[in-house]
């Protein structure tokens, strides 16, 4: 603190100083401080708001507890949501380690340049090309029908389109903390391990997984975060009976009008998210310093 | 053939997939744009027409919703780089165990699902009696993007030379002096980047966007609107326009990039 004022001068340091406090205060902690308060109390009219039954109590997220469909939701979300960080995993893995370790240095521009630009356009029209590819009419079924491998067209929309477009949507945040991490491995390592006998699975298993393992964590965490989170995919992509858990918060607020129970929802995926975050981050001992490159 | 070669082919064979599966949605979505065919599809094709192009151009309630982005873009920056370049500032003046705790909570937005952050402001500014609208959508919005411009001023300031802001005083510059024009020249390429990265997060958000949007419709509302009432290819030819400028305005960034390393190769 004495360093700011030290090194900007009192009148630059406290413009500084109450930006930032102002950020943290009203944008960060105040709105989740209310969120809290709001998931604690029932939904009254604004008439009985302060009223004798406006006490704090458990009661919306015992609500979520014991609402079946709720709960089956909530629950499918979460390992689905893992599933498409898996899924995700697996689809990169590959890649990176490719672009890291056996890529020219021409090779490797293209492969990155390719990599980024569908991640420059926008998770809606990502969403979208999924959405027309997928149409039961579309391009996918029309093709795979061509090819006489299906009869008849196959309703995509659902869970398997829903999974599809998630893991599109996510391969730059997993690909790019993989890459980064087995880069900096030393490719003499792997010829070692390789003229000493070792099979490619062993190599990967013994040497080039536990060196990515930060660049691992660290995507895994990102995807399932942001799929855990993730409204457009699941609603464009979907069908009634794959509905995502941040759907039902969505209709808490905008059809039920019980803002109450919606914000007990949103704390519950909230903390749920967190929740994973932090186990990963620890389990693969990875600081959160390096998570936010 | 070895099995060394097999496996050489099929890895091959994989690349050539995974780059066919990010680019053919993109593909089947753009050339969409063209067909006559009234559902977005390109098999069977229909004939060839520019009539959405046309039809997309005339919608007023694209424009309406391409005005709502841009002017909550602007705004966005406009607050997002002020207070993230502070936040860099006064993170790095910190002493390391205060830094660490202070890191955690400035990033901590970054972790937080786009939703949650939408509904918590929501929540907050109805104690005070505003609804959703373009100011809740900026303020719901910079809560996050400040995290970015932040850690992009941070990466930059790593870099930083202390001892020109000292040879500057030395010289009898006042504090304010050494600041705008020793410390904001050097920061400037982060804050060109991190501007253009603000005005993309904030255009392509739409998780945060629709739980504070109130009665506005931004474009990525606007698309996902149009998806689930009528899709018709008008939107397809307006995704097209706006890919063709985001990789226009990437590669443009890109090669300014390449430019500003081989001017400064040691910076």
């Amino acid at each position: 603190m004495r360093d700011l004022y030290g090194r900007f001068g009192g009148g630059l340091a406290t413009i500084f100083l109450s930006l930032v406090l102002v950020w943290l205060a009203a944008m960060v902690l105040a709105p989740n401080l209310m969120m809290i308060d709001y998931a604690l109390r029932p939904n009254l009219p604004p008439a009985q708001i302060g009223g004798p039954q406006d006490v704090r109590s458990l009661d919306n997220f015992l609500y979520l507890a014991n609402e079946g469909v709720h709960r089956a939701i909530f629950l499918k979300t979460i390992w689905a949501s893992a599933l498409v960080a898996a899924l995700t995993l697996v689809v990169c893995y590959p890649i990176a380690f490719w672009m890291a370790q056996r890529a020219t240095p021409g090779q490797l521009a293209v492969a990155l340049m390719l990599v980024i630009i569908p991640f420059f356009i926008n998770e809606v029209l990502r969403t979208l090309a999924w959405f027309i590819l997928l149409a039961y009419r579309g391009p996918l079924n029309a093709v795979l029908q061509g090819i006489e491998l299906i009869d008849t067209p196959i309703r995509w929309q659902g869970n398997g389109g829903v999974l599809a477009g998630m893991v599109y949507a996510y391969i730059l945040f997993m690909l790019l903390p993989i890459y980064n991490a087995i880069e900096s491995l030393d490719k003499s390592q792997v010829e070692a391990a390789r003229d000493l006998g070792a099979s490619t699975v062993r190599i990967h298993r013994r040497v080039v997984i536990p060196h990515a393992k930060a660049g691992i964590a660290t995507g895994c965490v990102f995807t399932f975060m942001l799929a855990a989170g993730s409204y457009v995919a699941p609603a464009l992509l979907g069908s009634p009976g794959s509905r995502w858990f941040t759907e039902i918060i969505y209709n808490w607020f905008f059809e039920g009008g019980d803002w109450n129970r919606g914000a007990a929802y949103a704390l519950t995926l909230l903390v749920l998210c967190l929740a994973v975050v932090l186990a990963t981050l620890r389990i693969a001992r990875v600081n959160l310093t390096d998570v936010a490159k | 053939m070895t099995p060394d070669r097999i496996f050489r082919g099929l890895f091959v064979l994989y690349l050539l997939a995974f780059v066919a599966y990010l680019f053919a949605p993109l593909l089947i979505m753009s050339v969409a744009a063209f067909n006559e065919s009234r559902f977005p599809t390109v098999i069977p094709w229909q004939g060839t027409t520019l009539q959405w192009f046309s039809a997309m151009w005339a919608d007023a309630a694209m424009w309406k919703a391409l005005g709502t982005s841009a002017i909550v873009a602007v705004l966005v920056v406009l607050v997002a780089l002020p207070v993230g370049t502070a936040a860099a500032l006064v993170l790095t003046t910190l002493h390391a165990r205060a830094r660490s705790f202070a890191y955690a909570v400035m990033v901590s937005p970054l972790l937080t699902p786009g939703v949650v952050i939408g509904i918590s402001t929501l929540i907050l500014w109805r104690q005070v009696g505003v609804g959703g609208g373009i100011a809740l959508i900026v303020v719901a919005q910079t809560t996050f993007i400040i995290c970015y411009v932040m850690l992009m001023v941070m990466a930059r300031l790593q870099r930083f030379d202390r001892t020109q802001e000292e040879a500057a005083l030395g010289l009898g510059a006042s504090k304010l002096m050494v600041f705008r024009r020793v410390l904001l020249p050097f920061l400037r390429p982060a804050l060109l980047a991190s501007g253009g990265l603000a005005i993309l997060q904030s255009v392509e958000n739409y998780n945060t966007t629709l739980f504070v949007r109130g009665f506005e419709t931004p474009l990525t509302v606007f698309i996902a609107t149009k998806v689930r009432t009528g899709l018709t290819p008008a939107v397809n030819a307006l995704a097209l326009v706006i890919i063709a400028a985001t990789v226009i305005g990437a590669v443009a960034y890109e090669v300014a990039r390449r430019r500003q390393l081989t001017r400064q190769p040691r910076s």
